[in-house]
């Protein structure tokens, strides 16, 4: 089984009702990497990645897997290589940890199969790998927000998929939180190959963890490659409206921003 | 099969995914049912012998009163024991769908849809037997899950869960002004219609059981079938596609059983309410809310609810007895207010 995908939009328009959000994106998902979808708030970030992932029906333009439209697959056999994490996922009441991880297998279940015990030690794995075997008998109501949301990304895990799409995968958690997710989805890339596209926030994180950046701007894609090529201080002008400073991160020796704003600045 | 275990270790990782105690639970539920229906062949206005009791069940010695008493019995607690399973699936599935933990079949307007067939079809077509009424039930039960789940439709995103409940408490009370415009100046219809709208099993007859297994058997399936998909579904629309469900199509999938388990319920005992919600809160609480095991437990709470309504009806009544739709009511309500302010009422 090999997990080399080639995803890829053409012309993609999309949006909601008849308001049109994304206008005619094209790009390619580097494979085996993880890409970062940057922008401002409301520039069609989330929009893009539901669309990819055929939550959202496409307007125009084609999205295709290894050269097959995604609408022409199955849905549960696109849900075995492509997985989404929503920016604010439903979540139910008294539902134990476990219970919410195990919903991922999903689509690697048939009608008479059943729990097999492939599903089982999925989520054993998934549940391990973020840190939450120890939560795995309590409801979800009782965990913080941070440990909710390392259940959220174990329950993505779990559909253990080769391109992973996620939406913030790291709000609502501080500092510490953000780097340690950070840090085990590039442990997941690099142990597994998985493709991982996210939407993150923080710009200077992105540059640190991305392969590959797309920054998107009123729904279009206005510019793409390494972090050290694409964040120039023009770039985050251009995109979020920001003066800034572009210096090298003294840990990674990624590009690290330094916004400007009114106040505050020396001469 | 489950091993029947109190309490799951943590080294025994499988355990996980089998609520607490299920197995537990379940030997429980089945002792208590087999007490129910025991209770229900033996106790009424007239309580009948051990040896009674055993002639009725061999059918032997037919003519005695009290084998024939126990032999109608019979019929009758089977009967019940459909209804309350097919109520409480058909809560459960409402509920799941609608994403509302107060949603019982009623609220998607599917009972008065079909309250309104019955009484048309009794006012304008003077119609009186068990098989005419649960065709016209089935009918309007499932026009108006169509006519609601069309207007719940419509707009942004789909069948959403706040659009389905909004469109079917507007669509009922609309539906039951028509039902009493129709009631009020034919006093025949009024008569008719009393007798079957208070919900009573007293009139379950081999023959309405006959009619009802079909349906009570592709409700089930439906409901099981779809458990694993509406698991997902509870996670939100957005998490449910990601993982290859169809929300649309399958919403649709689990209200179609819902209606058709509701709507014979109705068409055959009348509108009996609160099980759907008492037979699944009771289930949630003791082991959360994965389908896989919420629906089959719920089934079984529902049938022993019921059935155990209905004793209960027929002791209180004596001689005659009080309608099974009186006493769930009875029953249910304060229960159900408990179970709300004990905030534990688990939402979706
Ligand atoms: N369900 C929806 N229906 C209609 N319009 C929507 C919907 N969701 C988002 N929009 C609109 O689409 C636009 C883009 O939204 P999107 O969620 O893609 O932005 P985003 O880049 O992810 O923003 P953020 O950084 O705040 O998450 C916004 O103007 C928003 O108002
Ligand atoms: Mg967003």
């Amino acid at each position: 089984m090999s997990n080399k995908h080639v995803f890829r939009v053409e012309g993609l328009v999309s949006g909601y009702e008849n308001k049109t959000i994304i206008h005619g994106i094209d790009l390619e998902i580097p494979e085996n990497k993880i890409s970062v979808i940057i922008g401002a708030n409301g520039c069609g970030k989330s929009t893009l990645l539901k669309t990819m992932a055929k939550l959202i029906k496409p307007t125009e333009g084609d999205i295709t897997l290894n050269g097959k439209a995604i609408n022409k697959y199955p849905s549960k056999q696109l849900a075995r290589t492509v997985g989404i994490l929503p920016q604010t996922p439903v979540v139910p009441d008294g539902i134990t940890v476990a219970d919410l991880v195990g919903r991922g297998r999903f689509p690697h279940q048939t009608l008479f199969s059943g729990w097999t015990k492939k599903d089982y030690e999925a989520v054993e794995d998934a549940m391990e790998f973020m840190n939450i075997i120890e939560f795995a008998n309590l409801d979800i109501d009782e965990l913080s927000g941070g440990q909710r949301q390392r259940v959220w990304i174990a329950m993505a895990l779990a559909q253990q998929t080769d391109i992973l799409f996620l939406d913030e995968p790291t709000t609502f958690l501080d500092i510490t939180y953000q780097v340690e997710i950070l840090d085990l989805l590039t442990n997941l890339n690099q142990k597994h190959g998985t493709t991982i596209v996210m939407v993150l926030h923080d710009i200077n994180l992105s540059a640190r963890y991305a392969d590959h950046i797309f920054a998107v701007k009123d729904g279009k894609l206005i510019a793409e490659g390494k972090p050290a090529d694409v964040l120039t201080s023009e770039l985050v002008k251009n995109v979020f409206e920001l003066d800034s400073v572009i210096i090298q991160d003294p840990v990674s020796a990624t590009p690290l921003v330094i916004p400007k704003g009114r106040y505050y600045v020396n001469d | 099969m489950i091993k029947l275990k109190s309490d799951s270790s943590p080294l025994d990782k499988n355990d996980r995914h089998v609520p607490k105690h299920f197995s537990i639970i379940l030997l429980a539920g089945f002792i208590l049912l087999i007490v129910t229906v025991i209770a229900s062949l033996v106790l009424g206005a007239r309580v009948v012998s051990y040896q009674e009791l055993m002639d009725g069940l061999s059918f032997q010695n037919v003519d005695s009163y009290g084998a024939n008493v126990v032999q109608k019995r019979i019929s009758r607690t089977v009967f019940g024991l459909c209804c309350g399973a097919a109520l409480a699936i058909s809560g459960v599935l409402m509920q799941t769908v609608t994403r509302n933990p107060l949603a019982d079949p009623s609220i998607l307007g599917v009972n008065t849809g079909a309250a309104l067939f019955v009484v048309a079809g009794i006012s304008f077509f003077q119609i009186s037997t068990a098989g005419q009424y649960i065709w016209l039930a089935l009918i309007g039960a499932s026009i108006t899950a169509v006519f609601v789940f069309g207007i719940g439709s419509m707009g942004r995103g789909g069948a959403t869960p706040i659009k389905l409940v909004l469109a079917g408490a507007a669509t009922s009370a609309a539906l039951s002004s028509l039902v009493t415009a129709i009631m009020i100046p034919n006093l025949y219809a009024m008569d008719q219609f009393r007798f079957w709208q208070v919900g009573s099993v007293g009139s379950g007859s081999w023959q309405s059981i006959i009619i009802f297994i079909p349906f009570l058997i592709v409700g089930i399936m439906i409901a099981f079938i779809s458990a694993p998909a509406l698991n997902a579904l509870a996670l939100g629309d957005d998490v449910a596609t990601g993982l290859g469900v169809r929300p649309g199509l399958l919403r649709a999938f689990a209200i179609g059983a819902g209606v058709i388990l509701c709507g014979v319920t109705t068409a055959l005992a009348g509108p009996i309410g609160f099980i759907g919600l008492l037979a699944t809160h009771s289930m949630r609480l003791l082991v959360g809310s994965d389908l896989r095991f919420l629906i089959p437990l719920s089934a079984l709470a529902g049938a022993i609810i019921l059935t155990f309504s209905d004793v209960a009806g027929r002791l209180i009544g004596s001689p005659g007895e009080l309608e099974v739709g009186i006493i769930t009511a009875f029953i249910g309500a304060p229960i159900l207010i408990l179970l709300a302010k004990k905030s534990k009422v688990r939402s979706l």
